[in-house]
């Protein structure tokens, strides 16, 4: 229980995907202009990472690793390393479920499906869904502690998007230097985030 | 070379650069920078991926059906990053080991997409390349100034060779994740004082 809850710490704060990592910076950037937006794509990222993290496990560990397929009995499949097709078969799961994601919200709330536009399917191409994936085929994390992994950062990274944009609408008042306005003074605050966040690094449970 | 491809080949260097205009691939332009080296391994990979990518992309842009065109460009670009992978860890192990999770990244960097999707789908083959190239060089210009700071600034050398001597005591921030967003935030900074036109309206 404690390792769990360790592990989720970390992924949420210590090791932040946005602010440590710089994972789903693209559209970390662009949809933090408003708090709204910003809490819908945070829950679309928390729930695409919550299910394609285990099941990426689960395809890695039964299907695409070295020895992986020897659960099927024939003897040639056995020592079968499929693990070169790796990037292959995860980005196929995330593109799977983010369409479902899609299905889901433009049939049950529609208000959402317009609000996130065109950031919704981008979801498949947000590095921070493929690279938790990556990380927990690095790391060799099991069933388990793959779905608190991608749930941990997918929190994490929910809570930095959504932080930015609060800081944002508050800068809409102040003066800033005009070539530095918009982009470059977001990537000075995200900055001053990180350091933030750095004192995190210290907490182990 | 006429005017047009010179302009595709040049304008995306800092007339409209992938990373400080489109916001385009960021991810991958501040994790790998803590030190030149791999800076430049990984814009050379972004490169290769690119141009092919565009190219095969071009190619086939009247065959792929406009519903599954996204699974598309995501096979093609996925297939090449597999063998770019596969080169690096050949025949440079200890820098693919660095990059770790970063070359898979390639995939879901969205310069690639974004110009597979904005221009190879619409171009032919020819101009497409030198799209994807000048767009691949944008992206490295960034890449480099910020490997090259954080590199001298955090450790005090250049590509592995120690420049700054003993006196000089390394500044830990800068191989850290903040120092890489100053960094590009002042590469903004710098490209918009000098390109007047590509600031932002209040």
């Amino acid at each position: 229980m404690q390792e769990t809850l360790s592990l989720a710490v970390k992924a949420m704060f210590v090791e932040n995907m946005a602010l440590a990592y710089f994972l789903g910076m693209c559209s970390f950037l662009a949809v933090s202009k408003k708090v709204d937006t910003a809490i819908g794509l945070g829950a679309a990222v928390i729930f695409v990472l919550g299910v394609t993290c285990p099941l990426n496990n689960l395809m890695y560990n039964y299907i695409l690793r070295e020895g992986a397929l020897s659960w099927t009995g024939v003897e040639s499949l056995a020592t079968m390393d499929l693990s070169f097709l790796n990037f292959l078969a995860l980005i196929g799961t995330i593109a799977a479920s983010v369409q479902i994601v899609e299905m889901t919200l433009d049939k049950y709330a529609p208000a959402l499906y317009s609000a996130l536009g065109i950031f919704l399917p981008l979801i498949a191409v947000n590095c921070a869904i493929l690279g938790a994936s990556l990380f927990m085929v690095e790391r060799d994390y099991s069933f388990s502690e793959s779905a608190v992994f991608g749930l941990g950062s997918g929190v994490g990274w929910a809570l930095a998007v959504i932080a930015l944009a609060a800081i944002r609408e508050k800068m809409r008042y102040s003066n800033v230097p005009g070539p530095l306005r918009g982009l470059g003074i977001t990537f000075i605050v995200t900055g001053l985030m990180a350091i933030g966040f750095m004192a995190f690094a210290g907490i182990s449970l | 070379m006429a005017s047009k491809q010179k302009e595709a080949l040049i304008d995306p260097l800092f007339n409209d650069n992938p990373i400080s205009l489109q916001v385009l691939g960021i991810c991958s332009a501040l994790a790998v920078t803590t030190k030149l080296e791999t800076s430049v391994v990984m814009s050379a990979a972004v490169i290769a991926v690119l141009t092919l990518s565009n190219l095969a992309i071009s190619l086939m842009r009247n065959l792929i059906p406009a519903s599954i065109r996204i699974i598309v460009q995501l096979t093609v670009i996925a297939s090449l990053v597999i063998i770019t992978d596969q080169v690096l860890k050949a025949f440079m192990y200890e820098i693919s080991k660095q990059l770790s999770v970063f070359v898979g990244l390639i995939i879901t960097n969205c310069i690639i997409m974004g110009r597979a999707e904005a221009y190879a789908m619409q171009n032919g083959p020819g101009m497409s390349i030198i799209d994807g190239l000048g767009n691949g060089l944008g992206y490295s210009i960034v890449l480099l100034f910020v490997g090259f700071f954080r590199e001298l600034f955090g450790s005090g050398k250049i590509y592995g060779v120690t420049v700054l001597g003993d006196w000089y005591q390394p500044n830990g921030l800068m191989v850290l994740a903040p120092g890489a967003f100053f960094l590009i935030g002042i590469f903004i900074w710098m490209n918009r004082v000098w390109k007047p036109d590509q600031i932002e309206a209040e």
